[in-house]
């Protein structure tokens, strides 16, 4: 049973019910019940031709719910007819599926959900382990989100843009469940790159297998966040490096930039670098440059200040820092990092403490009290030495 | 998305607007609050944003490791302790401010006269099991 195939396959399928004229949400319904009795028939006799068989399938499955609601509201059968050869490349192309699925009538978690099980396949039961919710809470935000791109037309062409959000978002969600979410993402985003040329695609494509390159390295054996120059670089994928680095000089041959390349640039670099020293912190500082030209985002200036802190010393990434607004996510923490650097670890001690309040996640924070507290130590070590001086002298 | 704790106190909240305690109301005014409480929920759940609600008792007890080979050590219930949990209502919100509106509304459930309580929740953000990546 080729479980990656008939996922792979789940969007071409639904995309070519909706071209015969079934309405999207009963499509997908449809699908999902073809998948399911994949699951169940092809372990015995696998097909020759599973697309054909998942459409035959599917559409049979449509038309035994269409014709149940037709004569439950007495009504002509409107859909009724035998299936009509699907229009081949085009019925291929599953690109407006994922448009649809990111439609920007739906809320980011409802796009999210709907992607994965419409363009990803995955049942409601595992999108919903995947984000720790109610399988009921799931089926309801997908049912919801199908009602609510049910008007949208399906050759009306999208905005790569607000897709390109949703696949960074389920690629940001990490893992937990049986289903890991960071491969999901690539796999999608490489399955749009292979339908679109949009350069900023290829950009996202390339962020994602440049920070999945390096996910083994980032987290320690009892599950702590190891931080980029503490990292154990031959963890790093350089596969995946290798694949992303093409990725995005393909794209940025075409001078175009986004965002997406202009981080995949700033990760490429990172990746470029043997030891944590070797790093072209001042390059790394231009792409930042030009990633705050682009977006405008604090975030991106928080993110220079912490390279600028690497090119120029820690006095210029303060000076970074000063224009920007404190309550930023993870400004103690870059301010923390940067004072530190400086020569001024009672700030800094204080700062990553306050920084380890403010964290989001549960991994920052404990990495944010373990600097504190390392920090705390050595001011700690310090101030008893200073008390009883000689000490020193005999231990060593 | 992020998922937030709508805490309720028995006691350490400050004073709801309608302070009458529970078994002074009425029986339908009782049984107006649950249905309020139960539509709540379901209503949640049809948009996708339900988690989890749990009614915890008042009575508890406090328990802590009392060296090796020895049994816990029990403590309590303490009749003045000054926070105490009622339960909670776990959601699944695209903004805080869904979360500030989802408990305000979950605060307005009627209490006696069939008025809202105008209880005081307490909304706490889950911390997040990933961290973002921000090398």
């Amino acid at each position: 049973m080729d479980e990656a195939l008939l996922r792979t396959l789940t969007p071409t399928v639904t995309e070519i019910l909706v071209r015969r004229g079934a309405d999207f949400a009963a499509a997908e319904d449809a699908v999902q019940d073809a998948l399911v009795e994949a699951t169940r028939v092809w372990p015995d006799g696998p097909p020759r031709d599973p697309k054909g068989w998942l459409v035959t399938v599917a559409w049979r499955k449509f038309l035994d719910v269409a014709r149940a609601d037709t004569s439950r509201r007495h009504r002509e059968v409107r859909v009724e007819r035998d299936p009509i050869p699907g229009p081949g490349e085009v019925a291929d192309d599953a690109l407006q599926l994922y448009f649809l699925c990111a439609h920007p009538s739906l809320t980011r978690a409802s796009a999210v959900a709907l992607t994965l099980r419409a363009v990803g396949g995955l049942t409601t039961r595992q999108i919903a382990q995947a984000y720790l919710v109610p399988e009921a809470t799931m089926a309801q935000r997908i049912s919801r989100a199908k009602r609510t791109v049910s008007g949208v037309r399906f050759n009306q062409p999208g905005d790569v843009a607000t897709v390109l959000r949703v696949l960074y978002l389920v690629f940001n969600e990490g893992y937990s469940g049986d289903v890991d979410l960071a491969s999901e993402a690539i796999r999608l985003t490489r399955q749009l790159a292979a339908r679109t040329s949009h350069e900023e695609v290829a950009g996202l494509l390339a962020l994602m297998l440049l920070h999945h390159a390096r996910r083994p390295a980032r987290t320690g054996p009892d599950g702590r966040l190891v931080p980029l120059a503490e990292q154990d670089r031959s963890l790093w994928n350089t596969r995946l490096i290798a694949e992303g680095v093409d990725v995005l000089q393909t794209a940025l041959t075409r001078d175009r930039l986004g965002e997406f390349q202009a981080q995949a640039a700033i990760a490429a670099l990172h990746a470029d670098a043997r030891t944590a020293e070797e790093t072209d912190w001042v390059q790394i500082v231009e792409w930042y440059d030009e990633l705050v030209r682009l977006t405008d985002s604090p975030v991106a200036r928080l993110n220079r200040a912490v390279a600028v802190g690497e090119a120029d010393g820690p006095r210029a990434g303060l000076a970074a820092l000063a224009g920007l607004d404190p309550a930023l996510p993870r400004h103690a923490a870059v301010a923390a990092y940067l004072y530190e650097r400086d020569g001024e670890p009672v700030t800094a001690a204080r700062l990553y403490a306050q920084a380890a309040r403010s964290a989001p996640s549960l991994p920052e924070r404990d990495h944010l009290t373990r600097q504190a507290a390392r920090l705390n130590a050595q001011l700690n070590s310090r101030g008893r030495a200073g008390k009883t001086p000689g000490q020193h002298g005999l231990v060593s | 998305m992020a998922k937030y704790l709508l805490l309720k106190h028995y006691r350490g909240a400050p004073v709801s607007v309608n302070d009458v305690p529970m078994d002074q109301w009425t029986p339908d005014e009782l049984s107006a609050h649950v249905q309020y409480m139960q539509d709540f929920a379901a209503r949640l759940e049809d948009t996708g944003e339900f988690v989890d609600t749990q009614a915890l008792s008042p009575a508890g007890t406090f328990v802590r490791y009392d060296g090796e080979g020895r049994p816990p050590v029990t403590d309590g219930p303490f009749a003045e302790t000054k926070d105490l949990i009622a339960g909670w209502m776990v959601i699944d919100v695209e903004t805080y401010e869904r979360a500030l509106e989802l408990a305000g509304e979950l605060s307005a459930a009627p209490g006696a006269g069939g008025k809202p309580i105008h209880e005081w929740l307490e909304v706490r953000p889950f911390l997040g099991a990933h961290p973002t990546i921000t090398e």
